[in-house]
């Protein structure tokens, strides 16, 4: 068991609220609720993918009843969250996941869930194409089955495309086809861009972090430093037509900025409720260092999200150690803080992917990886496990990504 | 889409309006858009639109000052151009 890094609490100056001015300014410094929020449904899931951010598999025996689940709900209605993102684990194996996917949708609390796709039958799809609440983000990993089953799992294509033909035929327009960006798929963005138009679906590629199960195979997924360049590229001519969350801020060091909100968006409009009700600062920041609090025992979502000193601290701006004599500095801002937590690097320094190499000898070298702190990977054999060869696999993703705000349109004066 | 702000407007109904310390995030549930309305007494006249019978009549509710009307009507153009405010009497098409 290793220490996690302590974050650099004493570093952040206390500074106030702008008044005008730019819009990242004001989310530097939080909202009053979260404009991307994730809710993990669940531990349990079908699959075992080798890069699951939460390292899911298991159903935890203390997850939040239906009755909790519906309170929250009426707290996220009461606070305006508009919609949620919702994952888990697999979001579809609770068997009142259609129940809740209603009452959100009585609740004005529209949903966007990512899934597998396994459960998406044609019954399924013509209920979900019935509302405009709802949207459904289907997970793929590679273009074919090759690349994509090795990470998530024997059958997985077939069922990623079966749910989107499901979905297309009942006429479902423009959900999610959620990619996540590695060594192994980032030649095949054009086919995914097909496989996207030929389902009327959105593509949406996020990044790789090295997030629970995701930390032990980062170092032989993430993409190689060529791979990034192609990907920014890539990005830069497609950019109109893909979402990305913001996830790629970090490339925006290359040159032109990529379109999105360039900040760390945790704690301030970005924020996780995971499947036992704990609050953390991202999705992709499952740890207790960026835990706020529990919804059960610490006032609810809406006093942990006023009133945590976690996020209190996150909310002032950041200071960039390393990194603010870099050119890069405005648009990268050191790219993101979980990426840093979870390989062990300072959370005021380079991004362990900065394009221009400043990281590169801090990962070389000694490193403490903080590990994580919970773990519902499956310790049994599960029926389509994928094969690592020398690939991952993930869970499905639910990070915190259509970023609403890189779609948003500023109506100011 | 309207071009001009002649008669009477008010909020869509298909968006809600969230105060934050800046303004208002705007959100669109059938198009699923997400808008930030950058200055609260934008927000104040928006709120205004429905029952003060013109645009003129709620920028004068809210006290925007005259010098400023050009600027707010353009703001509410840009609203009206993405739906999130709406005509209250429709023309019906002859
Ligand atoms: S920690 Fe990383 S993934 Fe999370 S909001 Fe910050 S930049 Fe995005
Ligand atoms: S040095 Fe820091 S700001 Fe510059 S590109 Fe690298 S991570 Fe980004």
């Amino acid at each position: 068991m290793t220490l996690a890094p302590e974050r650099p609490v004493t570093a952040r100056p206390v500074t106030a609220r702008p008044v005008g001015g730019k819009l990242v300014d004001q989310f530097e410094f939080g909202l009053d609720a979260p404009i991307c929020l994730t809710w993990e449904l669940t531990y349990a899931c079908n699959l075992a993918c080798v890069h699951c951010l939460s390292s899911s598999g298991r159903r935890d025996p203390d997850e939040l009843t239906t009755d909790e689940a519906k309170a929250l709900i009426d707290e996220f209605e009461r606070m305006q969250i508009f919609y949620v993102n919702i994952g888990g684990g697999e979001p579809t194996v609770r068997p009142d996941f259609w129940e809740l996917l209603d009452y959100a949708v009585e609740h004005h609390v529209g949903v966007k869930f990512s899934t597998n796709g396994f459960r998406i039958t044609p019954e399924r799809a013509a209920k979900l194409a019935a509302t405009d609440y709802v949207d459904v983000q289907i997970s793929l990993d590679g273009a074919t089955a090759e690349v994509n089953d090795h990470v998530r799992g024997a059958g997985t294509y077939d069922a990623a495309l079966r749910a989107m033909a499901n979905l297309q035929a009942a006429g479902m327009k423009d959900f999610k086809l959620s990619v996540v960006c590695t060594r192994h798929n980032i030649g095949q963005l054009d086919d995914f861009k097909a496989i996207a138009d030929t389902y009327g679906a959105q593509l949406r590629l996020t990044r790789l972090r090295p997030s629970g199960r995701g930390a032990d195979v980062w170092d032989e997924l993430h993409p190689l430093p060529e791979q990034q360049r192609e990907l920014y590229d890539w990005l830069v001519a497609n950019g109109d037509r893909v979402l990305t969350g913001d996830s790629f801020f970090h490339l925006s060091a290359y040159g032109d900025a990529l379109p999105g909100l360039n900040l760390c968006g945790a704690g301030r409009v970005v924020c996780l409720v995971d499947p036992v009700g704990d609050v953390y600062a991202c999705p992709f920041a499952i740890h207790d260092t960026f835990k706020a609090g529990n919804i059960r025992s610490d006032g609810g979502f809406d006093t942990v999200w006023k009133h945590s000193e976690l996020f209190a601290d996150l909310r002032n701006p950041q200071t960039g150690g390393a990194c603010v004599s870099c050119s890069a500095y405005d648009s990268c801002r050191g790219g993101c803080m979980a990426a840093k937590f979870f390989t062990g690097l300072p959370l005021d320094g380079p991004d362990p992917e900065c394009v221009k190499g400043n990281a590169e000898t801090a990962i070389a070298g000694e490193r403490t990886r903080p590990g994580s702190s919970q773990d519902h990977s499956h310790t049994g054999t599960v029926r389509n496990a994928p094969v690592p060869l020398t690939l991952l696999t993930r869970r499905p993703d639910s990070p915190c990504d259509e970023s609403p705000v890189t779609t948003g349109r500023r109506i100011g004066l | 889409m309207p071009a001009t702000l002649a008669g009477s407007w008010r909020l869509s109904s298909s968006v809600s309006l969230r105060p934050e310390p800046f303004g208002a995030l705007a959100y669109d549930f059938a198009t699923r858009q997400l808008s930030f309305l950058k200055s609260p007494l934008l927000v104040d006249v928006v709120r205004r639109l429905a029952g003060a019978g013109s645009v003129d009549a709620a920028l004068d509710s809210a006290g925007v000052p005259a010098e400023q009307h050009a600027a707010y009507l353009d703001a509410l153009r840009s609203l009206a151009r993405t739906g999130i405010i709406t005509a209250d009497h429709p023309r019906s098409s002859p």
